[in-house]
């Protein structure tokens, strides 16, 4: 551990300031700021070309910004020596093209190289740095061979024995699992984990792979066309619609049953054929996400009814979502209730969400009668939210006996099933 | 430790070679001389400090006059072997001076060969890429067939070609305070073409002198002097010793430069001062003898096949190998009926050598 600064909050090891970097007249960065507290792994995640490694290459000095500065422990990076920075950040690349046989351990070794002088002859210092990021990262034991004829995860290992010898306080990793196989991505990325629990350091990561960098790291910085799009934890950064708005897809994020960690699903581009018609009744919020998840999945989505001003309607709309609308803070009249059952008869299964109901929405829980299939989406009971007596209470029961109650992150596979048993014939002519 | 000890026992043993080489050339010739002579006549020459005089300077520093003691090494030979007076003349006159010039000019070629391979991150680079032995050629083919237009010596104007042509080629492959090696390198082939046809155009008016103009581009040591080895042997050692004292950031260098950087190496501070040290010292080189192909490519390859990509050790047994190789060359280039210029026997054996290792090693891309 470093100095502890116990009690205080966590000091800032690197910030970065206004930074913008142009090569060959692109605008790569604009004009990013970040800043990382001592002791936290920080998962630099975005999609391709978003500028991740351009990021890290400005953090310790290989490109100088055109505007703005990086500061590392409270020092301007620019203004540090190589060898000061390179003691205070050590760097594990994306990959290096070595062209010359050096053995694995020289090549570790020169993670040593900060701290030569260069009229030092031969000696034996910082031996035991190399010995021990060589035992750690479990290259010891091909320790002779060369380093061209190691495999690339090999190699890897290898690059990053080379930063833990440079035993500086800050790690930068470029992609530390990109040419892993899955074994080798968890071992390191837990190796990393510990050298920012156990060692103190601070860790910024470049990750592609969004599920290990939200499982590992406790802050994400998302990255798209050159700027920050969101940062925090990794729950709050990984929601559907920073993703879809960085990488242009369409994803599902839910918690991984295993783990607990914010998971990410990426769904293929809808498909010209809908996979099938879903009509989904709510509102008041509560089914945005639900809209979002059928949608992103190809189906052909309608909600309703809803009130005008209502948040869930906002969502469908910018979602392309076709809605049954009814004035603001009006109870659903005659009309709209006609058109929901015309809604709900076309579609091939219905999704109740968990939501209020009330005498305003009443109406939408009798139209629900109609659907062939349902699928209830439940969080709460439905008691805690049933202000409408008994007739309420007696619909949702039926309902929920006709059709399949789920939570809401079973809501895909169960409208999946829905749909397929509502339409087997149009299924199998679709193979 | 053990690139420590692995760069002593190398050298030792080239060290060992290259006296053999040098007692065999010098025996080696119109007349034939023994060995066991040729070995007495060299072991007299050699000097030892014998004693440290004071020799009093006086200076003059504004009217007032001081004396200052400077100490002065004296030198005497060691061993006096009775030898022939012929047999001391013939190696001392005739032979040393051409062998001597030829081990300089070889440890500086093979020194030079080395950094510019590290410095380029190709085995296949040798000094002549940035645009050295072409600056030299130019300076030297002008001085002989325009005398009258240089200012200078042949061997200073060789010099300073192939220096301004070197910093030519730095100039125009730095942009912003970079200098990218692949820009680097196509700039020099294209300073390297331009410069040959200006050399070209030169000898077709050299005129009389075309055949001294010729002589001099296929490299030689037939000239040489003990005047030519004080002059390059100093600056091909401290060279060396400078571009040795930066072995272990080539070493780093060879990771690529951002990786350099990012272990305490000032890349751009490294390369300028790699990239001028290695210029200066091949410029010295090819000053006195032409050019002669081929060592700084062939010897450094061969050297790290033998003793792997570490510069710490590469660099010093590479400039030995160099030195023996080139002394070697020379004496099968003198020894045939007629004499040929050794830049010849270097090519004819590198050239061969050089495609041998191009079809069976993988040859790396820049």
């Amino acid at each position: 551990m470093s100095d502890g600064a116990s009690g205080d909050d966590r000091r800032s090891a690197i910030e970065i300031d206004g930074v913008t970097v142009e090569l060959g007249g692109n605008r790569v960065l604009d004009s990013v700021s970040a800043s990382v507290p001592e002791g936290r792994f920080v998962g630099l995640v975005g999609p391709n070309g978003a500028g991740k490694t351009t990021l890290l290459r400005a953090i310790h000095g290989a490109v100088g910004p055109d505007a703005g500065e990086v500061r590392v422990a409270g020092d301007p990076i620019a203004d540090l020596s190589s060898k000061e920075a390179s003691r205070r950040i050590a760097v594990v690349p994306q990959d290096t093209g070595l062209a010359f046989d050096f053995p694995v351990e020289e090549v570790v070794a020169m993670g040593r190289n900060p701290y030569k002088s260069r009229f030092s002859g031969p000696s034996d210092a910082g031996r035991e740095h190399v010995e021990a990021a060589m035992e750690r990262t479990e290259v010891a034991r091909f320790a002779d061979r060369p380093i061209t004829a190691v495999s690339g995860g090999e190699r890897q290992r290898v690059l990053l024995a080379r930063a833990l010898a440079q035993d500086a306080p800050a790690l930068l990793l470029d992609e530390p699992t990109a040419s892993l196989d899955i074994n080798h991505q968890v071992r390191t990325l837990e190796l990393v984990r510990e050298l920012v629990d156990d060692d103190g350091k601070t860790v910024i990561a470049a990750i592609h792979d969004l599920n290990l960098a939200a499982h590992y790291c406790d802050e994400l910085l998302l990255l798209a066309d050159g700027g920050i799009r969101a940062s925090g934890d990794p729950a709050t950064v990984l929601s559907e619609r920073h993703l879809e708005a960085a990488f242009d897809t369409r994803a599902v994020v839910s918690r991984h049953p295993v783990t607990g960690s914010t998971y990410v699903t990426a769904l293929p581009e809808r498909p010209d054929r809908p996979a099938g018609r879903v009509h989904v009744v709510g509102g008041g919020g509560t089914v945005s996400r639900l809209l979002y998840v059928l949608s992103a999945a190809g189906y052909e989505v309608s909600v309703g009814a809803l009130n005008e001003g209502d948040s869930d309607l906002e969502t469908a709309r910018s979602l392309g979502v076709e809605a049954v609308t009814e004035e603001p803070f009006a109870p659903v009249g005659e009309a709209a209730r006609r058109e929901v059952e015309d809604r709900i008869r076309a579609a091939d299964a219905t999704v109740l969400a968990d939501v209020e109901v009330g005498a305003g929405n009443l109406a939408n829980l009798r139209a629900a009668r109609e659907a062939d299939e349902v699928v209830v989406v439940e969080e709460r009971p439905f008691a805690e939210r049933n202000f409408a007596g008994s007739e309420a209470a007696a619909l949702y029961e039926s309902l929920s006996e006709r059709g399949r109650v789920v939570g809401p992150d079973e809501l895909l596979s169960a409208v999946a099933a829905a749909v397929e048993r509502s339409d087997p014939v149009g299924r199998v002519d679709a193979e | 430790m053990r690139w420590g000890a692995r760069a002593a026992w190398w050298s030792a043993g080239l060290v060992a070679a290259l006296i053999g080489v040098v007692v065999v050339s010098a025996a080696v010739g119109p007349v034939s001389l023994d060995y066991v002579v040729v070995g007495k006549v060299l072991v007299n020459a050699l000097a030892v400090p014998a004693g440290v005089a004071l020799d009093e300077h006086t200076l003059r520093l504004a009217g007032a006059a001081l004396s200052i003691p400077v100490p002065a090494v004296e030198f005497r030979s060691a061993f006096d072997f009775a030898v022939p007076e012929t047999a001391r003349t013939i190696v001392m006159t005739l032979r040393l001076p051409r062998i001597a010039l030829g081990a300089t000019v070889g440890f500086a070629l093979a020194t030079a060969g080395v950094v510019m391979q590290g410095f380029f991150r190709n085995p296949m680079a040798d000094p002549s890429i940035i645009g050295v032995s072409s600056g030299a050629a130019v300076g030297a083919v002008a001085t002989i067939a325009l005398p009258f237009a240089v200012p200078f010596g042949l061997p200073t104007a060789a010099f300073l070609g192939a220096v301004v042509a070197a910093f030519g080629v730095y100039l125009l492959g730095t942009e912003d305070g970079r200098t990218p090696v692949a820009t680097l390198l196509l700039a020099g082939v294209a300073v390297q073409t331009f410069l040959g046809a200006i050399v070209s155009f030169l000898l077709l008016h050299a005129g009389e002198s075309l055949e001294r103009a010729v002589y001099w581009l296929m490299g030689h040591l037939h000239l040489a002097s003990w005047d030519d080895v004080t002059l390059t042997l100093p600056v091909a050692v401290i060279g060396f010793a400078v571009l040795f004292a930066y072995a272990r950031d080539l070493n780093v260098l060879l990771l690529g430069e951002e990786d350099a950087h990012a272990l305490g190496v000032e890349v751009e501070r490294t390369k300028r001062l790699l990239l001028a040290v290695a210029s200066v010292v091949t410029g010295a080189a090819v000053a006195v003898s032409g050019i002669i192909g081929f060592v700084g490519l062939v010897v450094p390859h061969v050297m790290r096949l033998l003793v792997g990509p570490d510069h710490r050790v590469l660099l010093p047994t590479s400039a030995l190998a160099g030195a023996t190789f080139l002394v070697a060359t020379d004496t099968v280039a003198r020894s045939g009926a007629a004499e040929i210029p050794v830049g010849i026997v270097t090519a004819f054996l590198g050239a061969p050598f050089f495609l041998y290792l191009l079809r069976t090693r993988e040859v790396h891309a820049l």
